[in-house]
């Protein structure tokens, strides 16, 4: 199909989609490929801190636990917040954006200022809040991220929804006598796809990113998680000496991270009605 | 003889666009006449042409006929009822018999789905139940239009422009109309290609007992496919009649001027005061009385202070001129045929 | 007529590469244009007629390999100059440039007065105050038939209209005093009554400032209004050139037949000329006419692109010139 031959060429975005796809394996298989599944919970503290050796390629941790098993346990964590924040902030953004780009009057305007004033508010700062509200667990960062996140849908959604709405062929569709609802989801948001998958995948990697921050502040996940942030909070005091406890859970963030932006700026890219082709 | 039915009429119609209430963070604006009071009748079964240059109104007409566009004042009356005075959706399926095809017939239509399900839209919304059924009506309609059944799984931007138009016609006809409003179709077409696309209308029109409403500023189109037509300039109707008879003998200035300015397969011969000066004036600065009278070579001090109204030329052949009587008659400038050299 | 053209595009072939392939944008071109000559280019879309235009004024589009060919224009093949030195030397100065929407070709942030003379200062042959070039660049307004010149210096471009834009950059393209104009299809975007005016402009125009002018243009009613000598293509190659009036009333090329044969003003039923277009991705070998022409033959496919002259100063690419004219070597020959 044209558009993965147009796909393919676009270098980085093959990488990115690589990445994305080994980790989602990764999380999918983890039980599977780690080489010391039971270490999510178990200590040897005789193999505490061992540099990198051919039974442990990332060393161990403080408690012994194997770090490129627990790196691996870890993407799932990664993935499943990443993917229900996003995918929770898409279901409530996108259809408060389509309505508010679509009508002009009162509805349109609340709706926006509403969004105005969830985006004035900062992410760690909720995140910490709800953390003493709700007790520190990853349910109350999954939490802060979503109610801080949906308004970047909506944004775009609003401004893609406005133009469309004035674009030629929505007019034609009222003039054969299309309803609102049938205009918004079967003409209006298809052709606004482009931005909200960028906005997405990015949004992706972003939410990885806080989550490991909020992990690294005792705010999202807690012990014995294989938490990626987590992992590094705990490994400040054990630095310099045990670099290899930081830096490989680091690296894991920073590789996932980079994947997904990479595949967003390629699906950016292809999203273009002009690839659908009949042949 | 008897006289065909009217079917669609519009009496002192008019139309404002732009206007702008007052409000916190912008100022009020004062809306422009589109359209500032025209009457028209549409017969059974005919072709009415509507001409006119950009900025005259004629596409703000038929979108006001069609319900899309609200008007200010005036009346419609679609076989004899009242149908004005609604908001565009009631408007639209109160005129469901009215159906109109845009002139950018490329930009009318979502990129994002193939022409078969755009062509099927119009069904789904009527409420044609049985896919099979909606399916087949398609395909029927397709082959009418004289697409092949290929043409259902392609997308808008792998077609042509006379392709797109008989695609954005094959989606109207499928609601059943009675009135179509064609908005320039062979704009943006090439000359080989406006014929196939002006047979088809003209095939369509018997075929399925239609009546065209038929917009272009290209007064060849205009000549070849309308029994009637209209000239409008600054949104009123300067002259009106059997088309024919307008261009054997024009008799507003600026039909004349019209008439005169198009181009021609040879040098043509015009007479001085044919060819208009100036730029016609802005809609938001309407001249008094007649709105022409600032680049007509006939204009007098009467034409500032009186709007001129329809009179009768001859046997329903209509000017809005008052002094049609001492202008001679102007038809178009013959053709100086013959190989010219170099 | 034995001075030397002012223009002469021999033999251009010219590809984009796509997506999707290569496609053949031009093939085997020509194109002459005389001092103080007027002429037409008149082609359906995707003739290549806008190509071919932009291609003297080295504006090629992306992806383009010029496979063969020269332009020689006084004297001096363009192909074989710089970007740079087209840009310095040629572009704008000796050939002016007039494009199709007014609305897009001036800058809306600057004042026009200022868009101009910045032009008129790059384009300087000699050095000149900017006293003297405002005041050439207000004659010129006037000339152009604008209303109170110097107040238009000072306004924006959003604040006239497309006939009066089209007027501004006419005015601009002739401040440097190019000796070719080339205007690609300046009418379309305007009403038919502003048409006929800006054609009467370009008329006393060229004539006063002895340009000569390449217009490219779809409607053949344009070209018989203002142009000397008409070329007419299809699918990128050109298919008959000669004195206007010759080629609009008689005709020698099957297309060209065709076509005219379709214009209102000769053909009072509707007709079209059957067929499609070639892709430029899979054009027919030979003459891309051939697929639709009544009187193709297989020599058709095999035979080069090229202009025969069939009369005096009327060139024709078809075999059916090649037959002729040695149809008429061989009666003189005998």
């Amino acid at each position: 199909m044209l558009i993965l031959v147009k796909f393919a060429k676009d270098k980085p975005a093959v990488l990115g989609a690589a990445i994305v796809l080994a980790v989602v394996a990764m999380a999918i298989l983890a039980p599977l490929i780690a080489p010391y599944p039971g270490d999510v919970a178990a200590s040897h503290l005789l193999q505490r801190l061992k540099p990198p050796s051919p039974e442990h390629p990332f060393g161990t941790d403080n408690l012994g636990r194997d770090i490129l098993s627990r790196v691996i346990l870890g993407a799932r964590g990664a993935l499943m917040i990443a993917l229900l924040v996003v995918g929770i902030s898409m279901a409530i953004g996108v259809p408060l954006g389509l309505i508010a780009g679509y009508q002009q009057g009162w509805l349109s305007q609340t709706i926006m200022r509403v969004t105005d004033i969830f985006l004035a508010v900062p992410q760690l700062i909720l995140a910490l809040a709800l953390a003493q509200l709700m007790g520190p667990s990853l349910e109350s960062a999954m939490l802060a991220l979503t109610l801080t996140y949906w308004p970047f849908f909506t944004r775009i959604v609003y401004a893609e929804t406005r133009r469309l709405a004035a674009a030629l062929f929505i007019d034609a569709l009222q003039c054969i006598g299309a309803g609102a609802s049938r205009i918004l989801f079967l003409h209006i948001l298809p052709n606004a796809i482009s931005p909200i998958i960028v906005r997405a995948t990015i949004g992706m990697g972003f939410t990885i990113l806080v989550a490991a921050v909020l992990g690294f502040l005792g705010m999202g996940a807690t012990p014995p998680d294989p938490d990626w942030g987590l992992a590094i909070a705990e490994s400040r005091q054990y630095l310099p000496e045990a670099w290899w406890f930081s830096t490989f859970p680091g690296l894991a963030i920073f590789l996932t991270v980079l994947g997904f932006n990479l595949l967003g700026d390629g699906l950016r890219d292809i999203v273009d009605p002009r690839l659908r082709r009949s042949r | 003889m008897s006289e065909r039915p009217t079917i669609l009429e519009a009496r002192d119609l008019v139309v404002s666009l732009g206007g702008r209430r007052r409000s916190l963070f912008r100022p009020a604006r004062a809306p422009v006449r589109a359209v500032a009071g025209v009457s028209l009748a549409l017969r059974q079964g005919e072709t009415l042409g509507l001409v006119g240059e950009s900025g005259c109104g004629k596409t703000t007409l038929g979108r006001t006929l069609l319900g899309i566009q609200r008007e200010a004042a005036g009346e419609i009356r679609l076989d004899g009822a009242v149908v004005s005075g609604l908001a565009p959706a009631l408007a639209r399926a109160r005129r469901r018999a009215i159906q109109y095809v845009h002139q950018d017939a490329a930009a009318a239509l979502d990129p994002w789905w193939s022409i078969g399900r755009l062509i099927e839209e119009g069904l789904i919304v009527a409420g044609v139940r049985p896919a099979g059924l909606r399916r087949a009506k398609v395909g029927a309609m397709l082959e009418a239009v004289g697409l092949e059944a290929a043409f259902h799984a392609r997308y808008v931007h792998e077609l042509s422009g006379g392709q797109l138009r008989r695609v954005a016609l094959a989606r109207i006809l499928l609601l059943e109309p009675r009135i179509v409003i064609l908005d320039e179709p062979t704009s943006g077409l090439d000359l080989s290609v406006q014929a196939t696309v002006l047979r088809l209308i003209a095939e369509l029109r018997a075929r399925l007992g239609l009546s065209y409403l038929l917009i272009s500023h290209d007064l060849s189109v205009v000549e070849r496919m309308c029994e009637r037509i209209a000239i409008m300039y600054l949104g009123r109707i300067v002259e009106t009649g059997p088309t024919r008879a307008i261009f054997a003998s024009p008799r507003h200035p600026y039909t004349q001027a019209l008439l005169a300015a198009a181009p021609r397969l040879a040098r043509v011969v015009r007479p001085t005061g044919l060819i208009l000066a100036g730029e016609p004036p802005s809609p938001r600065a309407l001249p008094s009385g007649c709105a022409f009278r600032t680049r007509c070579p006939n204009a007098a001090p009467a034409c500032a202070a009186t709007l001129p109204p329809l009179e009768a030329a001859s046997h329903q052949h209509w000017v809005a001129c008052l002094k049609w009587r001492e202008i001679p008659e102007r038809p178009r400038p013959p053709l100086v045929t013959g190989a010219e050299s170099a | 007529m034995t001075a030397d053209p002012l223009l002469e595009v021999k033999n251009l072939r010219l590809s984009v590469r796509t997506d999707e392939g290569v496609a053949q944008i031009l093939d085997h071109v020509e194109l002459t244009v005389a001092r103080g000559q007027i002429l037409g280019v008149v082609g359906e879309s995707g003739c290549g007629k806008s190509t071919l235009a932009r291609a003297v004024l080295g504006i090629f589009p992306k992806a383009a390999r010029i496979e063969s060919g020269e332009i020689r224009f006084e004297g001096q093949d363009l192909l074989a100059l710089s970007d740079a030195d087209m840009t310095r030397l040629v572009r704008g100065r000796r050939i002016g440039f007039i494009p199709q929407d007014p609305y897009l070709a001036l800058n809306p942030v600057f004042k026009i007065g200022a868009q101009l003379l910045a032009a008129m200062r790059w384009h300087a042959a000699q050095p000149t105050s900017e006293a003297a070039r405002r005041a050439e660049l207000v004659a010129l307004l006037r000339r152009v038939q604008l209303p109170e010149p110097e107040a238009v210096l000072e306004r924006y471009p959003h604040q006239f209209s497309g006939g009066q834009r089209q007027r501004l950059l006419i005015a601009g393209a002739l401040a440097a005093r190019p000796a070719l104009l080339i205007a690609d299809e300046p009418t379309t975007a305007l009403d038919v009554t502003t048409q006929l005016e800006i054609l009467k402009l370009l008329q006393a125009l060229t004539q006063e400032f002895g340009v000569s002018m390449v217009f490219v243009t779809h409607d053949f009613g344009v070209v018989a209004e203002l142009c000397d000598v008409t070329t007419v293509m299809y699918a990128g190659q050109t298919v008959e050139t000669g004195p206007t009036g010759a080629v609009l009333a008689a005709p020698r090329h099957p297309y060209t037949q065709a076509l005219i044969a379709c214009h209102p003003d000769r053909a009072a039923a509707l007709i079209g000329i059957p067929g499609q277009v070639p892709s430029p991705l899979a054009p027919p070998p030979g003459c891309r006419f051939a697929p639709r022409c009544p009187t193709a033959a297989d020599v058709c496919r095999r035979r080069r692109s090229r202009l025969v002259a069939d009369a005096p100063a009327h060139g024709v690419n078809c075999r059916l010139a090649d037959e002729r004219l040695a149809a008429r070597q061989a009666g003189v020959g005998a």
